[in-house]
């Protein structure tokens, strides 16, 4: 039987929930195509995550443990997922669309000749292949592709499936890791400010734009999203007026988010500042200017003045 | 130094969109093509290595005729040499963009390999990962900020919640994210310059296609949304809406 192999993202011992969420979506097309589902696990000291994978439904757990992959590393990490791909006879495999999924994908398309559909929004079985619905152009439209190589990798969209539990005994197989040396070396991981949330990780994501009028205003969007447990986010005006830093830039020159909640605040609305979130679930906009293009894609709207309606927000909740 | 660019003529940020007739391309009739924004800062960063190291800088490009006007603004930039891989359409997979640039590239023994993070019109952002493994070379991806010293790279990349440092030796190929420059405007005379420089046109067999287009749509129209209100009176009711209608807070 063919396999689906999903690899299991993880950071400091932590698995990351669009490992999660990838395997409920390969469990899906496993139970269509009638193949079963691998988690390849990647780190040092991680066996001990395998339950977790187990939970939601993960057949198989394999694992590659070794000092040298403390931290990522694209080419021992890609060596890696080639061998799993060989291994395990997997025609399809799923990673998420992060900063190191992204990395990671075409490496190991280039390794196995597979080809890759990045930050894709929709996979379903259509026969015997496989419909991948992306974006591009920032969201300004959708693609369906079809990949027709013999392995086919995809890297999803977070927040788009939401992972559901379907606990199975999974067997737990451990590797040795044959790496050798690395190139690049990842030296040190600077940490940002400790709790602070990424906007393409977040459910719900506060953005505030020029019309916050200066840095010293953004505690308010700040204590707002203290409060919903959201990130905060900003218009390319906030950045670059150096109000805001560059990740937290929403847009087609920034991040492009999906959240079930995007709450976009003295945000005019700009087509590339919409391209990078439009596909939120639920928009909130909150505008003086009745007219301002947000409250286009907006599903609710106040017209007012944002330093009234914040703070009142955040007392309210 | 032997610097190389990367660079991808692409819609520029204002265009609507427009699907061809076939749904499967874009009706390229009434956009206006710009050098993809993210090769501005690959650009930038290799010029700030042109002033520190005395090197050239070669423009690479794939596509059609139309590109060489975005070849030349790179030029325009202060870039020194250009070579255009000339076809007839973009491809669609980027494994038959990455193996020819990587052909081009094999050619001109660069140690520095600069790109954009990701072309804003397929949005893929495979092309620099890509290279890496056809090149054999380290590559850096994603980078914000960038310090050669002799041949030691020291390179940061944005992850989730913090920043990667990494090291690796010269040739390096590095993908670059908003936050490491700011792209220089061309000048008078660097636009009179650049139209002096000869762009070297080559033609080369591309690889098998492994992505199809099956059809291209707009996205879901969303509902027409509602004016909950105005001012800080309206909040309460918003708040009611997104805990009972959307069900997105509790
Ligand atoms: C190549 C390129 C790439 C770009 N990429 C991006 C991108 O990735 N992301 C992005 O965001 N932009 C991007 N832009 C910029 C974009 O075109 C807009 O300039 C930008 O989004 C505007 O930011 P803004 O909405 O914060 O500011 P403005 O357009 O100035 O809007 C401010 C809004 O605040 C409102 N306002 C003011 N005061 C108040 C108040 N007291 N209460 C309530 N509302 C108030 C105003 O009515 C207005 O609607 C890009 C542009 C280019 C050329
Ligand atoms: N046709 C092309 N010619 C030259 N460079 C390209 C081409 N397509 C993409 N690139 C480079 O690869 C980067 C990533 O592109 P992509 O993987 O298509 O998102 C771009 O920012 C460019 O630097």
């Amino acid at each position: 039987m063919s396999s689906i192999l999903v690899f299991a993202e993880q950071r400091n011992g932590e698995i990351k929930k669009i490992a999660f969420e990838n395997i409920t979506i390969a469990k899906k097309i496993a139970t269509e195509l009638g193949a079963n589902v691998v988690a390849v696990l990647i780190g040092n000291s991680v066996s001990g995550l395998s339950g977790e994978l187990e939970k939601y439904g993960a057949e198989k757990v394999v694992v590659y443990q070794d000092a040298k992959l403390e931290n990522y590393s694209s080419e021992g990490y890609a060596k890696l997922m080639a061998e799993a791909i060989n291994d395990y006879q997997a025609g399809i495999v799923i990673m998420g669309a992060t900063a190191m999924g992204k990395d990671l994908a075409p490496r190991v398309a280039a390794k196995v000749n597979g080809a890759v559909a990045t930050d894709v929004v929709s996979v379903e079985v259509d026969g015997e292949e496989l419909r991948i619905v992306r974006p591009m152009y920032a969201g300004k439209v959708r693609t369906t592709v079809k990949l027709t190589s013999a392995i086919k990798i995809l890297t999803i969209r977070p927040n788009i499936y939401l992972p559901e539990e379907n606990s199975v005994s999974a067997s737990v197989e451990e590797k040795t890791a044959d790496i050798g040396d690395f190139k690049a070396i990842v030296k040190e991981i600077i940490a940002g400010a400790k709790d602070k949330l990424d906007v393409t990780e977040a459910d719900i994501i506060i953005s505030g734009g020029r019309g916050m009028k200066g840095p010293e205003n953004y505690h308010l969007i700040e204590s707002l999203a203290k409060k919903l447990g959201a990130a905060t986010g900003a218009s390319r005006a906030a950045v670059d007026a150096g109000w805001r830093p560059y990740d937290e830039q929403v847009g087609q020159t920034g991040k492009t988010v999906s959240p079930s909640l995007y709450i976009a605040v003295g945000i005019s609305g700009a087509i590339q500042h919409l391209a990078g979130m439009s596909s939120s679930k639920y928009i909130v906009a909150i505008n003086k200017d009745p007219d301002a293009p947000i409250f286009k894609v907006a599903d609710y709207g106040i017209v007012g003045d944002l330093f009234e309606v914040v703070p009142k927000m955040t007392e309210a909740l | 130094m032997n610097i190389a660019v990367c660079v991808k003529q692409v819609p520029d940020t204002e265009a609507r969109i427009k699907i061809g007739e076939d749904k499967k391309s874009i009706d390229e009739s009434e956009i206006n093509f710009i050098l993809n924004p993210y090769d501005e800062l690959a650009v930038e960063e290799a010029l700030k290595l042109k002033e520190a190291h005395e090197s050239d800088v070669t423009i690479i490009s794939l596509g059609p005729d139309r590109i060489t006007s975005s070849m030349r603004s790179a030029l325009a930039m202060g870039a020194t040499k250009a070579i255009h891989i000339k076809i007839d359409s973009t491809p669609v997979d980027p494994m038959i963009t990455a193996t020819a640039l990587a052909q081009v590239l094999k050619e001109g023994n660069y140690d520095v390999i600069l790109l954009g993070k990701q072309a804003i019109d397929d949005d893929n952002a495979q092309i620099g990962p890509i290279l890496s493994e056809l090149l054999d070379i380290p590559a850096i991806n994603v980078i914000t900020k960038l310090d050669i010293q002799g041949d030691v790279v020291i390179a940061e990349r944005q992850i989730e919640g913090g920043v990667e440092k990494t090291e690796a030796k010269l040739p390096v190929i590095l993908t670059t994210q908003r936050g490491l420059n700011e792209p220089r405007y061309a000048s008078l005379k660097g636009i009179m310059a650049a139209k002096k420089i000869q762009i070297e046109e080559k033609n080369i067999s591309l690889t098998d296609n492994k992505i199809e287009i099956v059809e291209i749509n707009n996205p879901p129209q969303k509902p027409e949304g509602k004016i909950v209100g105005e001012g800080a009176e309206a909040v309460p009711e918003l708040i009611r809406l997104l805990k009972e209608e959307a069900k997105v807070i509790s």
